[in-house]
């Protein structure tokens, strides 16, 4: 009945671009910048790396591409995309001391424009039928399993069958804890995001710590977008198939009150929900009830955020200065 | 400290008030400088002459008697579920889930139009249409009202988690009505008997959604600056700590003023189904939701400035839709273009609190 050895890897992949988004956007909360244009970052990531990946799959149409060019190009052109966003964030929140919330909006509507309207150009300049782009030969680069996987029967499933992001994803997760709990660079940051003025006369240079803190967190989210394309999605980008990803990360952010540990096994929760609909027997005559059943991790995450505020525990809470800009000479 | 540190070349030191013409010419300068970008972007992407460009959106927006009718009456539509969002935002209650909220609206009015569409008088299905559209964006504003009330749960997440909730349920009474099974559409409803469809005034199917944007605007804009709740909304918005003090229940000015939100953008949601579309869609909403946040906080929450800003918004993407289908780039140009824009005028908010000393002046103080 309910083959448990597929569902797993199914709800694994769906997990990774939430545990990159996430992580990412715990580090960034941590400075106390509350970052609502994650979903657009996630875009830019993605599409970057797909336009990497197009021009050099065409500059190399007739011959073999080189395996360690085909992942680096698309890779570094994610990062850069992604860290591009960062700045704009940074600029205006940080040094221009807009707000937040608006600025974060401000990406999204930005980010994901970005994403559609670059990714229907390269859809026309291919010349495809479809509604979408293929880059199947650098995804075979990027979901390359590890190579005893497939003689390992469900062990080799469950836990070798994904490509180096996925794990990419589980140990920038890791050491982003160790760093933000285990460090003084850690101390510092969080000490940025409970009370900036305080680590101000501390001698801690808030300014630089906000900025490092958003740039690396939007790289990592933006690494979610790309994993997505290349890796779920075996290379195909079609507009708007990331969809809201980037949102429920944001959620999940709350879900693991920030510590990215336990981002972990929250994203695989969440990437199991955000699939469990298929797995629901609904027979063809009752399709509506599907449309429900994908309503469960927005319903699960509403539950929890009420669940921990109610808790209201001191060490669960976000960190005090979240969303508020830091101005020095403001008392 | 020693004397010898370095003073830095200039500090930023925070401005008075500005006069009020100050302040706008400085966004009008920004508005300005992101037109400028805008078009030599454009220009490099599609080749095109800038001044065409330019040309291209105000023809979008205006280039025909009906395309000027569709702008306003956009604008209209966004404008209420600005207005709606602002006195939330006024007490710092960060509501971004008028998208859900217009939404289920938008259910609610189509829910009636198929269910009691020639059963009952077109007169009172009119009636409980509106009732029960503002009644679901009143619920759908309050049950996050109520978290944050009891338990401070973060309403912007859970506004936000509203919304997909929101599109959920649409897309499965989408599936139940569909017509014909198996499109995933709804279609016009009561397209024979128009059973349901609001009035239209002065016969122009766009003049109601402006006369309501009209009255909602002035009667929020009286609102907000002469009744005691408008008051009271702004001491909880400064601190909620003062509020408390002098004894307002500030639990209960965050639910009523929710329930009062979420029900303005229930009525969004029955213009645009009940005035407008005649159908529903879970895409209904386009997304004004979110626009709203910003139509809003560019306006600082005043309900006046907020025709400008709505207009500001909707001419571009009218402008830049016009664009995408005259040169055949898609649509999500509008997007990057009102992503620029709006990132111009977010900065130059530094300009009109902030001013740049150099090291000179700061020897003078």
């Amino acid at each position: 009945m309910f083959d448990i050895v597929a569902f797993i890897p199914r709800a694994i992949g769906q997990s990774v671009p939430l545990l990159f988004g996430c992580s990412g956007e715990i580090i960034t909360e941590k400075s106390g910048n509350l970052n609502l244009g994650i979903p657009g970052v996630m875009y830019v990531g993605g599409i970057s790396g797909v336009i990497g990946a197009f021009f050099y799959e065409q500059s190399c149409a007739g011959g073999d591409m080189n395996g360690f060019l085909a992942i680096m190009i698309p890779l570094l052109c994610s990062l850069t995309g992604s860290l591009i966003m960062g700045l704009i964030y940074c600029l205006l929140t940080v040094t221009l001391r807009a707000n937040q919330n608006v600025t974060g909006l401000a990406m999204t509507t930005f980010g994901v424009g970005i994403g559609n309207f670059f990714g229907g150009s390269l859809i026309k300049l291919s010349g495809a039928d479809v509604p979408s782009i293929a880059l199947s030969r650098t995804s075979a680069y990027y979901s390359k399993a590890l190579p005893f996987a497939a003689n390992l029967g469900w062990f080799g499933k469950i836990f070798l069958s994904y490509g180096f992001l996925c794990y990419a994803a589980f140990l920038i997760a890791i050491v982003s804890a160790i760093i933000l709990f285990k460090t003084r660079a850690g101390l510092h940051l969080r000490a940025v995001g409970e009370n900036p003025g305080t680590a101000d006369a501390a001698g801690i240079n808030v300014s630089k710590y906000k900025y490092l803190a958003t740039c690396i967190g939007c790289m990592i989210a933006g690494l979610g977008g790309l994993y997505y394309v290349m890796d779920y999605a075996s290379g195909v980008w079609s507009n708007d198939a990331f969809g809201d990803r980037g949102w429920l990360a944001i959620a999940l952010v709350i879900f693991s009150i920030w510590n990215p540990l336990i981002g972990i096994f929250a994203s695989i929760l969440f990437g199991g929900l955000y699939i469990v609909y298929l797995y629901i027997p609904t027979g063809m005559d009752y399709m509506e009830f599907k449309e429900l059943y994908k309503m469960i991790p927005y319903v699960v995450t509403l539950f929890v955020l009420v669940l921990t505020s109610m808790r209201n525990k001191r060490e669960n809470q976000p960190p005090a200065s979240l969303g508020l800009s830091f101005f020095r000479e403001e008392r | 400290m020693k004397k010898s540190q370095k003073e830095p070349l200039f500090h930023i030191v925070k401005r008075d008030v500005l006069p009020w013409y100050k302040a706008w010419g400085i966004r009008a300068i920004a508005i300005v400088v992101a037109l400028i970008v805008c078009g030599i972007i454009t220009t490099v992407t599609t080749g095109l002459n800038p001044l065409k460009v330019y040309g291209a959106f105000i023809q979008g927006a205006f280039g025909s008697g009906r395309k000027v009718w569709i702008t306003f009456q956009n604008m209209s539509i966004l404008l209420i579920i600005s207005l709606a969002l602002t006195p939330a935002f006024k007490m710092r209650f960060w509501n971004i889930g008028g998208e859900g909220q217009v939404l289920v609206g938008a259910l609610a009015t189509a829910a009636c139009m198929i269910t009691l569409g020639d059963k009952i008088p077109n007169v009172l299905l009119i009636i409980i249409m509106s009732i029960s559209a503002l009644a679901a964006g009143a619920v759908w504003g309050l049950i996050p009202a109520i978290f944050k009330a009891k338990w401070n749960t973060n309403e912007t997440l859970s506004t936000l988690m509203m919304n997909y909730i929101a599109t959920q349920i649409v897309a499965f009474f989408t599936i139940v009505w569909e017509v014909p099974k198996g499109s995933f559409t709804v279609g016009i409803i009561n397209q024979s008997t128009n059973a349901g469809w609001l009035p239209q005034l002065f016969g122009s199917k766009y003049l109601l959604p402006i006369v309501v944007a009209a009255v909602v605007t002035a009667s929020m804009y009286i609102y907000l600056k002469y009744s005691k709740h408008g008051y009271e909304i702004a001491v909880v918005g400064e601190s909620e700590k003062t509020a408390k003090y002098v004894g307002m229940k500030t639990g209960k000015i965050i639910i009523r003023t929710m329930v009062l939100s979420g029900a303005l953008c229930g009525l969004a949601g029955l213009l645009l189904v009940g005035g407008i579309n005649h159908t529903i869609t879970t895409t209904i909403n386009s997304g004004q939701g979110f626009t709203a946040v910003m139509v809003s906080w560019l306006a600082k929450f005043n309900p006046i400035t907020m025709i400008f800003t709505s207009f500001l918004i909707i001419f571009l993407e009218r402008g830049a839709g016009e664009i995408s289908t005259n040169f055949g780039l898609n649509q999500s140009f509008a997007d990057i273009l009102t992503g620029i824009i709006l990132f111009f005028i977010i900065g130059c908010e530094f300009f009109i609190s902030y001013r740049i000393a150099g090291r000179k002046s700061s020897k003078e103080n």
